[in-house]
């Protein structure tokens, strides 16, 4: 639902308008509990001040009428967590622990003491093959089209995260951790790191460039460094 | 200048008996982070075995044995004690430290050995933890051969007996650790 | 139960002896002593603290400007400065003045004896704790500067010199993480024996005041959490230091492995701070609003039962780290759970008002300011614990928004409250109510001017310790949000010295406070104002539980706990 939509970012990928929703219900069933609780505080603030109310009543709490009013709302929140839980849960499936059936390609990505690299599968749609695209900082994508990162980091933890389509995942050196994403609409997007990597964690950020069918072969082939040995 | 608060005793436990357990639940918190940590790497590293197979477990059995013996001399320090026999419980005690002392003659050897055929603490992950967890042991053993020494001396003029207890209860839970070091470190092949 | 002549007057036997300034105030073993060097220490690291956060925070409002009373700062400076403000704030503000100061000062007095069970043991805990704040701040000045990986010292970065740029500091900075854990162990002792095993004659378990089960149950969760950091401090020191591999996948460690032992102990960790200042609240709440706490035994168990789930949550701060992904579906499930019985705390707080006679006193202020701000926190939370939307919330603001409405008001709100209140316990005078309720506002409101909006930029997309967003174009037009923030933050800093001002004016000039200004019933308020070594003339038997007021049989509308009518 876009009206959940509260980044102020576009939801490009087709799990991020899932994330802005569990976002958004959250935001309605934890905002009932903040806006009732704050206004009875301050109701119960304002209606018992001494003047108002010069003796206090001798209430032990344990007097069954008075004490269901912190069972029922105890059972009522326990019932909006599981709420919570079953929409966490299911996008968390979707995005974590699914992925795409092949044959999709896949690219690499590289965190490194600071910068990010990408491997590009080429026109092949293979990765590791000699028309393989290596950037720095850059990555290029084709829109409405699925794709698995493989993200490996080179030296300490960095975290592979672009806003724009709710994706985070961190990079741990020694492992290749592999995930999902997609995008629905052209244009370019900012990628961060989003682990603490050392005095140039803020000197990494990184393009996303999406781009239609036509365009994104075009830079393929501009690219491709397999042409690039032919034409020399 | 004992205060009144040391002397009261409204949960039924003496003051330094609960102190002391206090101290051991946190000793087994660190060993058991510890502990757990070598058991996780080891699930998911195969060649930890390989590694594992360089420990002698002759001479880890024989460290095992010097240890409960030791523990024995503990619990026949504190009956001495409990009988009001100051100068037999430090007797004993003396007993338990020289225990405490051969288990660390014992594993000096021990390191040397392995240390010469290359085996160092910064040569894998399996023999970091190897020399921390009973690097950390003994550092435990010779802190309790002090406290046990400081309570003999005390013992052998009659003094605070009741810590005779409390020192073999600290003795015996640095046994406990090694109890469970032995198998992992150099049983499980 | 053993009780000796314990209603004789307590030390009979010194007849003392005035003591050398030495010994009174820095040798002492007098559990109130050990309480205010454990408070002023704590204080004093607070204003570090503090003044780092100006830096940062100048830093990212005003990028490439130099800050006043610091100068330019480069990467590595804001690194450093993020870094030891957060591990400033939680091991060396919190944890002393929460945990150290409230609980030596008052659990003799409110269990009714004349000191700790272990005093001299109680001295070496604040010695070493000493010793390891002097720690921390040597490995500021030591070549390459202090450590700057963030107070979560995540490996790889944290255990290798070549990509810290900071060697010797990493090592000073875990060091004294480690020495401050086993400095609270050493306190822990006391805190657990006194209270259960010193108790007042006839102060049942369930007579015991509520602040003093926080503080036992904190102890006890600290102690059993801490130990696989303590493990895990000594392996990242050996990485550091003499080339282990724990934590380097190139000789078979895991880096992930540090952040099960960091957040096994650092999530109970943000219970052992919450916990006693739950209990700061209760009190303030019950003596101000002349009211019984609602439920006391149902609160005493749901203290028990967060306690207990606090141990399952841990992996919470580390969905997106690299863990087996079903993991993750099991901790959102105990993380939401644990949010059931703060909830009820919050409740049950609410309740206590109801029908209750409120006066609106400063430390009251606090107390209801607690309760009104923890809430934001505690709901926030729900976001977090989720590990869906937590896969874009991780690392952004919002989790430091969340986690600044939860340990703001614990640390800082439950100080002022705490301190505010037992004030007059701990000097023998009255602090000022008017400069106190400036002081409470100007703190209150500007508090939440710096940290509302950084919930929206968090929302908007913006990542943690990161200098100056002049790099990132989606972000920088946010900078006037970020200013702003800042602002506040240099206000509700500067209003700090009208805390200080009042806090050491009143010392001399205030009004002489009796030995129960406010009529409470517990029995630290039993005793004079300060009260002198030994606390009481003649140890008190209890009679009752601690928060009979307005009892319908009484004529007063307290009901101390010694009086044995």
């Amino acid at each position: 639902m876009d009206i959940f939509n509260f980044t102020r970012l576009p939801a490009i990928s087709s799990f991020a308008t899932s994330i802005d929703d569990v976002i958004g219900w959250v935001t309605v069933l934890v905002g009932f509990w903040f806006i009732v609780t704050e206004v009875v505080l301050f109701y119960f603030i304002l209606k018992y001040r001494k003047q108002n109310s010069p003796k206090a009543a001798y209430i032990t709490g344990e007097e069954p009428e008075l004490f269901r009013w912190i069972s029922r709302p105890h059972a009522a929140v326990l019932v909006f967590d599981v709420f919570i839980v079953v929409i966490g849960v299911r996008v968390w499936l979707d995005v974590k622990q699914t992925l795409p059936p092949e044959p999709v390609p896949h690219v690499r990505v590289i965190g490194q003491q600071w910068a990010w690299s990408f491997v590009h599968p080429g026109l092949d749609g293979q990765l590791d093959t000699a028309d393989d695209i290596k950037t720095v900082d850059d990555l290029h994508i084709q829109t409405n089209q699925q794709y698995i990162w493989e993200l490996e980091a080179r030296d300490v933890l960095h975290s592979f995260s672009i806003p724009a389509m709710r994706l985070k995942q961190d990079a741990v050196p020694g492992r290749v951790i592999k995930g999902w994403m997609d995008a629905n609409a052209a244009g370019v997007y900012e990628i961060q790191c989003a682990e603490i990597c050392g005095i140039g964690h803020g000197l990494m950020p990184g393009k996303l460039h999406v781009e239609d069918a036509a365009q994104h072969t075009a830079w393929m082939q501009a690219h491709s460094p397999v042409a690039r040995i032919a034409a020399n | 200048m004992t205060p009144i608060a040391t002397t009261r005793s409204t949960a039924g436990l003496p003051t330094g008996t609960l102190g002391v357990w206090w101290l051991l639940g946190s000793e087994i918190v660190i060993f058991g982070g510890l502990l757990c940590s070598y058991i996780m790497h080891r699930l998911s590293h195969d060649w930890w075995s390989a590694e594992a197979a360089h420990t002698n477990v002759y001479i880890g059995l024989t460290n095992t044995f010097v240890l409960l013996t030791s523990s024995l001399f503990a619990v026949l320090a504190h009956a001495a004690a409990q009988r009001g026999d100051g100068k037999l419980a430090a007797r004993r005690l003396w007993y338990t430290i020289a225990g405490g002392g051969m288990f660390l003659c014992i594993k000096a050897a021990e390191w040397t050995i392995e240390i010469s055929n290359g085996m160092t603490i910064s040569s894998s992950s399996f023999w970091s933890f190897y020399y921390t967890a009973a690097g950390i042991h003994a550092s435990h053993v010779i802190a309790g051969m002090i406290a046990m020494a400081v309570v003999a001396m005390d013992a052998a003029k009659g003094k605070f007996l009741h810590r005779v207890e409390n020192a073999g209860i600290y003795w015996h839970f640095v046994d406990l650790v090694w109890i469970f070091l032995f198998p992992l470190l150099y049983i499980a092949k | 139960m053993a009780h000796a002549v314990d209603h004789a007057p307590a030390h009979d036997d010194h007849g003392h002896h005035e003591q050398s300034f030495f010994m009174k105030y820095m040798w002492s073993t007098d559990h109130k002593m050990i309480a205010m060097q454990y408070m002023f220490t704590g204080m004093l690291m607070a204003m570090l603290g503090g003044f780092f956060a100006y830096v940062f925070r100048m830093q990212n409002a005003f990028p490439g400007m130099a800050v006043p009373g610091f100068g330019l700062v480069t990467p590595a400076d804001y690194n450093m400065l993020v870094t030891n403000h957060g591990t400033i704030m939680i091991f060396w503000v919190a944890m002393p003045v929460l945990v150290a100061a409230f609980g030596n000062f008052l659990i003799p007095l409110m269990v009714g004896c004349d000191d700790m069970v272990f005093p001299k043991l109680n001295r070496l805990s604040y010695q070493i704790f000493l010793l390891s704040a002097i720690v921390l701040i040597a490995g500021f000045f030591v070549p390459g500067g202090g450590f700057g990986g963030a107070w979560t010292a995540y490996p790889p970065l944290s255990a290798v010199g070549v990509y810290n740029l900071t060697p010797m500091g990493s090592s000073f900075w875990v060091l004294a993480v480690a020495l401050e854990f086993v400095a609270f162990l050493l306190g822990g002792i006391n805190f657990i024996t006194t209270s259960m095993n010193s108790r007042a004659p006839g102060m049942k378990l369930y007579d015991i005041p509520i602040v003093v089960w926080t503080i036992v149950i904190a102890s006890v969760l600290f102690m059993c959490s801490v130990g696989p950091l303590i493990a895990g401090a000594i392996m990242l020191l050996f990485d550091q230091n003499i080339g282990t591999g724990f934590f380097n996948p190139a000789m078979g460690g895991d880096p992930v492995l540090w952040q099960h032992l960091f957040w096994f102990f650092g999530h109970p960790e943000v219970y052992v701070v919450l916990l006693p200042t739950l209990g700061i609240v209760a009190e303030i709440i019950c003596v101000f609003s002349r009211k019984k706490l609602f439920a006391y035994q149902t609160v005493l168990y749901t203290m028990f039962g967060t306690g207990i789930l606090s141990f399952t949550v841990w992996a919470h701060h580390q969905f997106i780290s690299g863990i087996d992904p079903r993991m993750a579906n099991v901790f959102t499930i105990t993380t939401l759970l644990i949010s059931v019985p703060i909830a009820e705390m919050l409740f049950v707080y609410i309740a206590t008002l109801y029908k209750g006679s409120i006066t609106l006193s400063t430390p009251m202020l606090w107390a209801l300011g607690f309760i009104a701000t923890f809430l934001i926190g505690g709901v926030t939370g729900i976001y977090l614990g989720t590990a869906g939307s937590d896969i874009y919330f991780h690392d952004t603001y919002f989790v430091l928004a969340h986690f600044h409405y939860t340990f703001f008001p614990i640390a800082i709100i439950g100080t002022y409250a705490g301190v505010t209140y037992w004030y007059p316990k701990m000097f023998g005078r009255m602090l000022d109510e008017t400069l106190g309720k400036i002081h409470f506002w100007l703190t209150f409101i500007p508090f939440n001017c710096i940290f509302i909006p950084l919930f929206f930029l968090g929302l908007w997309g913006e990542h943690r310790r990161i200098y100056s967003y002049e790099l990132f174009d989606e972000l920088w037009k946010y900078q006037g949000i970020r200013q702003f923030a800042t602002v506040a933050l240099v206000v509700m800093l500067a209003a700090q010295a009208i805390f200080i001002w009042n806090f050491f004016k009143s010392l001399w000039s205030g009004p002489i406070a009796g030995p129960n200004p406010y009529n409470a019933n517990t029995l630290e308020w039993q005793c004079p104002s300060p009260p002198p070594h030994g606390n009481f003339a003649e140890l008190p038997t209890v009679y009752r539980p601690p928060y009979e007021y307005s009892h319908p049989d009484r004529k007063e509308d307290f009901w101390p706990q010694n009086s044995p009518v």
